[in-house]
């Protein structure tokens, strides 16, 4: 194995570690600067993945990464935070060792899934699809166990840096044209999410999400 | 070649969605906002017959492709796009007469409407998978402030629950459309035409089975949250039941044909390198269950918009069966039910937006009599009730009739299931509504009978379908069921 | 030939033995003079540990009357299994006579027995705090034990092996390989090195305030050679982590197999990393703040999802 496809297992090891900080995070703040974190990890395995295989558009997109999910995103996150007044919050999570247990459960599960499909790929490529599944399948844990909005939406851009880790590292790259796109929709979804949050402080006088249970069929 | 025609289709909303940002707040917005949905019809209506003349085709450096399949949809989206916005002109006016909705809020409505049709059509014509991916993503970001645009507690907590599920859902089918591209890469090479609907056509045989089953598995269960299929489908309900009733009809009417379409892409793909009838099997369970659980509920339903909205998930259910079953027949009966689904359902949808109007509440034991308040309307709903319920003559029978003797033939064992989920359904839909149209009331008549004509106009060729198929019609649906498989 | 080299083991395996022994104090001596110097103190020196050792050999045993047998033994086997841990695991050469025995799982099995030992010992007299500590050292190591031996375990995959002589052979001697599943299990290992010795975060070896000890608590019975043993059981057991902790992850350096010539050499390597580690041990307390005990199986619960992380990326990566 060469130097390359070491450093890049053990940016995908960090990834897979700092979504399971993410899990366990109590503190919004902390919660934001964990996802520029993994940002930080994602652009430098798309730098590295770019260097290796020589393929030149991975080079935009690790600039894009950096751009925007290193330096827009986690500062509109900060803008919204404080303009919100919920910089500080604390959320109270229950039963975080279930949560992790139910974590290391889902990583088995998505190993198990990416198992076939590790032993086709070749080179640099085997078992990070089954990471980047396994910190999609966790982001998704993190969107079901918690109760504010603002922790479900840095859960949400967390799902989208595990497929945004598949596309790069596993595949190379998608076209760039394709990218740019998923950038686009990112970007205006996160514009949106913010609208959300002062639409639903507005009416409910908190970001917490437990108000919103009223819509069931009885 | 057919850039000229795709050029108009998707530039006329394009268009018409800066304009309308611009001026959306003047008085004559609503009708430029019919304007250019008319200027898009238009467009579609050259393309199809351009289309169906000439065969599939692909244009702009093959990022589009159309064939009979996608134009068919191209058509319908564009038609019902025209006549949710000749009846939203009305209603909107009286929603804002009602107090209920500001001018800010309807400038935001009719800008995000003709950016929604147009990532529907981008999403149908588009022959880049992940480009379809973006689109498909698109259209909830559009959608998704015009859920909530009464801004009510229930409305915010609808759009958010879309929003999320959606969201969710969209993620899962990116990483489908990740591993498609895994799988083709090492077909096709890297670079820009490993993507490419058409490319990946051409060499379905040759991709590699156990990814395209794992990718197809993504991209059902992704794109199937937007179809609504069970148990995917909670957020449809209530999106339906606090969005705007002309987003209610295009969501119902449009959005869910469009997922659809994203998945049968992809089953024709999978098809192709399994050789199996896996990616049917699952869309037949899928669909399925869909259609069982969703009867299921209609009858504890109290919010007609609610009723209608699971409706939906019971059709599309049904829908996304007969693809699963595959076959010419099946196809066909599916391509024909999505059509008169599409038609019935966006006239439902616009009858109910005038009953509730006029009634003030959405709950059906409250809403009585709509006979002798405005007979347009209470003929209008029974009508469209009548119509999607399956009664004969109309079009949903015809298509029904034809999925059901299909699966008679092919999977006997789920003919009992459907007639008895059908069966329910009929009947509790049947029971609310008619109280509601023929019901006692001490309200007054509309002193003037609302403009119901695009309920008219989509029942008159749901009537249509279900007595005489048209032979050019027919030939088209038989072309596009072919290409299906 | 064959005896040359049979005798020259068992010189080298008594010179560890040996070594361990008198390294263990002065390790302890080491992290506190450090201690002292990361909060400005001057410290006692490094030798402090030898006189209090001293010290208390030359005094008096006292020794409750309802003491049985259990609790005068106890001290003994505690030195015993800890010097026969810290003795058996490879640190300066791979091929002791000792070293087969020096298997990863009956190594854990030492620990958990002079564990037992203690905790028994702690209830024995019957104080309150004597059952406290024992009830909480029980806990701590109940959450720790299973994430050392993950920690283990991921090493033993890598090399095929559960003889720490092998695994240290076949970490040591391969080219140099980035392990991720070595990194998650080397952080899972601090976590459990730290609870395991009571040190900060878990426990502060320093106090004896009765509502946070746990180590403290189990021997403040205990009083003279039997402390002193206690007390020196405790530094061996805190030698013997580190040593593990060396031999998993910092293995570079040991004499091959029959290299006898490279042993004085793979000492000063021994003690240059011995040195580096007590120094981390010590910045590491000094950052963190001791934790309350209902945290502890939090923290312990990270210790178990890194190791376990570690297996499960070494699966599926291979590395």
């Amino acid at each position: 194995m060469s130097y390359t496809i070491q450093f890049i297992n053990l940016l995908a090891a960090i990834l897979l570690l700092i979504v399971f900080a993410m899990l366990s995070q109590r503190r919004i703040l902390s919660l934001i600067n964990l996802f520029a974190w993994q940002g930080l990890v994602l652009t430098v395995s798309t730098f590295v993945v770019a260097y290796s295989t020589g393929q030149h558009h991975l080079y935009y997109s690790a600039a894009l990464t950096l751009l925007l999910k290193v330096l827009v995103l986690p500062w509109l996150l900060h803008r919204l935070i404080r303009k919100l007044n919920v910089r500080w919050d604390v959320e109270t999570l229950i039963n975080i060792p279930t949560t992790m247990l139910v974590g290391i459960a889902l990583v088995i599960f998505a190993f198990n899934l990416a198992a076939p499909i590790s032993q086709l790929a070749e080179g640099i490529t085997r078992g990070l699809i089954g990471i980047a599944l396994a910190s999609v399948l966790l982001s998704l844990l993190m969107m079901l166990t918690r109760r504010k909005a603002i922790s479900q939406v840095v859960g949400f851009l967390a799902m989208e840096n595990g497929l945004f880790f598949a596309a790069t590292s596993a595949t190379h790259g998608m076209p760039l044209v394709v990218e740019l796109g998923i950038a686009l929709d990112v970007l205006v979804a996160t514009f949106i999410f913010g609208i959300f949050f002062f639409q639903i402080r507005e009416t409910f006088d908190s970001l917490d999400i437990t108000h919103m249970e009223k819509l069931k069929d009885d | 070649m057919i850039d000229l025609q795709l050029t108009a289709l998707l530039l006329s909303p394009l268009l018409g969605g800066l304009l309308l940002a611009a001026f959306g707040a003047r008085r004559w917005a609503a009708e430029l906002n019919s304007l250019m949905s008319f200027c898009t019809f238009a467009a579609a209506v050259a393309l199809t017959v351009r289309v169906v003349e000439a065969g599939p085709q692909v244009a702009f450096k093959e990022q589009f492709f159309i064939d009979q399949f996608n134009v068919f949809l191209v058509a319908l989206t564009a038609f019902i796009a025209f006549t949710t916005s000749l009846f939203s002109r009305p209603y909107m006016r009286i929603e804002q007469d009602h107090g209920r909705l500001s001018t800010p809020m309807l400038h935001l409505y009719y800008s995000m409407y003709q950016l929604f049709t147009l990532a529907m059509l981008v999403a149908l014509t588009a022959n880049n998978m992940g480009i379809i991916w973006v689109a498909m993503e698109a259209a909830t970001l559009t959608t998704v402030l015009l859920v909530s645009l009464y801004r009510t507690p229930a409305s915010l907590e609808a759009a958010w629950k879309y929003f999320i599920l959606c969201g969710v859902g969209i993620a899962l089918a990116l990483f489908g459309t990740i591993l498609l591209y895994f799988a083709a890469e090492r077909v096709l090479g890297q670079g820009g035409t490993a993507l490419l609907w058409t490319h990946l056509n051409e060499v379905k045989g040759e991709l590699e089975p156990t990814v395209l089953k794992l990718a197809f598995i993504f991209l059902l269960v992704g794109y199937g949250t937007k179809i609504g299929l069970v148990p995917l489908h909670s957020w449809l309900p209530d999106a339906h039941a606090e969005g705007p009733t002309p987003v209610s009809a295009v969501l119902s009417g449009l959005l869910l044909n469009v997922a659809l379409c994203a998945v049968m892409r992809s089953k024709v793909l999978v098809d192709g390198s399994l050789g199996t009838h896996f990616a049917g099997n699952l869309m037949m369970g899928f669909g399925l269950l869909s259609v069982v659980v969703a009867a299921l509920f209609l009858s504890r339903q109290k919010d007609i918009k609610r009723m209608f909205a699971y409706s939906s998930i019971e059709h599309m259910g049904l829908i996304t069966f007969a693809f699963g079953m595959g076959g010419k027949v099946a196809t066909f009966a599916a391509l024909l039910h999505m059509t008169v689904h599409s038609l019935t359902k966006s006239a439902i949808f616009f009858a109910v937006g005038h009953a509730v109007q006029k009634a003030g509440t959405q709950q059906m034991e409250n809403i009585r009599g709509m006979l002798q308040i405005s007979p347009t309307v209470g003929w209008g709903l029974m009508l469209g009730t009548f119509a999607i319920l399956g009664m004969p003559p109309f079009g949903v029978f015809a298509s029904e009739f034809l999925i059901i003797t299909t699966a008679m033939h092919d999977y006997p064992w789920t003919t009992p299931i459907l007639l008895v989920a059908l069966g329910i359904a009929f009947a509790a839909i049947f029971g609310k509504v008619q109280p509601i149209v023929f019901g006692e009331t001490t309200a007054k008549p509309l002193p003037h009978p609302p403009a119901l004509l695009p309920v008219f106009a989509h029942l008159l060729l749901v009537l249509i379908l279900g007595l005489y198929m048209p032979p050019y019609l027919a030939n088209w649906y038989r072309q596009a069921a072919a290409l299906l498989g | 030939m064959e005896n040359i080299n049979l005798t020259l083991g068992i010189l080298f395996q008594l010179c560890q033995s040996l070594l361990v022994v008198l390294l263990a104090p002065l390790l302890t001596g080491w992290v506190n003079q450090c201690r002292a110097w990361l909060q400005n103190r001057s410290g006692p020196g490094l030798l402090q540990p030898f006189r209090t050792l001293r010290k208390l050999f030359h005094k008096d045993a006292v020794i409750a009357y309802n003491a049985s047998p259990l609790f005068r033994i106890t001290p003994y086997i505690l030195f015993g299994c800890m010097w026969l841990a810290a003795a058996i695991i490879p640190i300066i050469a791979v091929d002791l006579p000792f070293s087969p025995a020096a298997d990863v799982i009956a190594l854990v099995g030492v620990f958990a027995l002079a564990r037992v030992f203690i905790a028994l010992a702690a209830m024995d007299i019957g104080t309150a705090f004597g059952t406290l500590g024992a009830r909480r050292e029980m806990l701590v190591s109940f959450l720790a034990e299973p994430a050392l031996l993950m920690v283990l375990f991921t090493a033993s995959l890598i090399s095929q092996s559960t003889q720490l002589p092998r695994i240290v052979e076949a970490l040591a001697h391969h080219q140099f390989v980035l392990y991720p599943s070595l990194a998650f299990a080397g952080l899972a290992f601090v976590i459990v090195l730290l609870a395991e010795n009571a040190r900060i975060p878990v426990d502060n070896p320093g106090t004896h305030l009765e509502l946070t000890m746990i180590h403290e608590a189990m021997v403040l019975e205990y009083s003279a050679r039997h402390l002193a043993l206690i007390e020196w059981a405790s530094s061996l057991k805190l030698l013997a982590y580190i040593s593990l902790g060396i031999a998993l992850f910092f293995p570079h350096g040991i004499a091959e197999v029959g290299q006898w010539g490279a042993l004085p050499l793979a000492i000063a390597v021994l003690l240059v990393k011995l040195t580096l580690a007590g120094a981390g041990l010590a910045l590491l307390e000094t950052l963190l703040a001791k934790m309350r005990i209902f945290r502890a199986p939090e923290f312990l619960g990270t210790a178990f999802l890194l190791a376990v992380l570690g297996l499960l990326i070494h699966f599926l990566l291979g590395a």
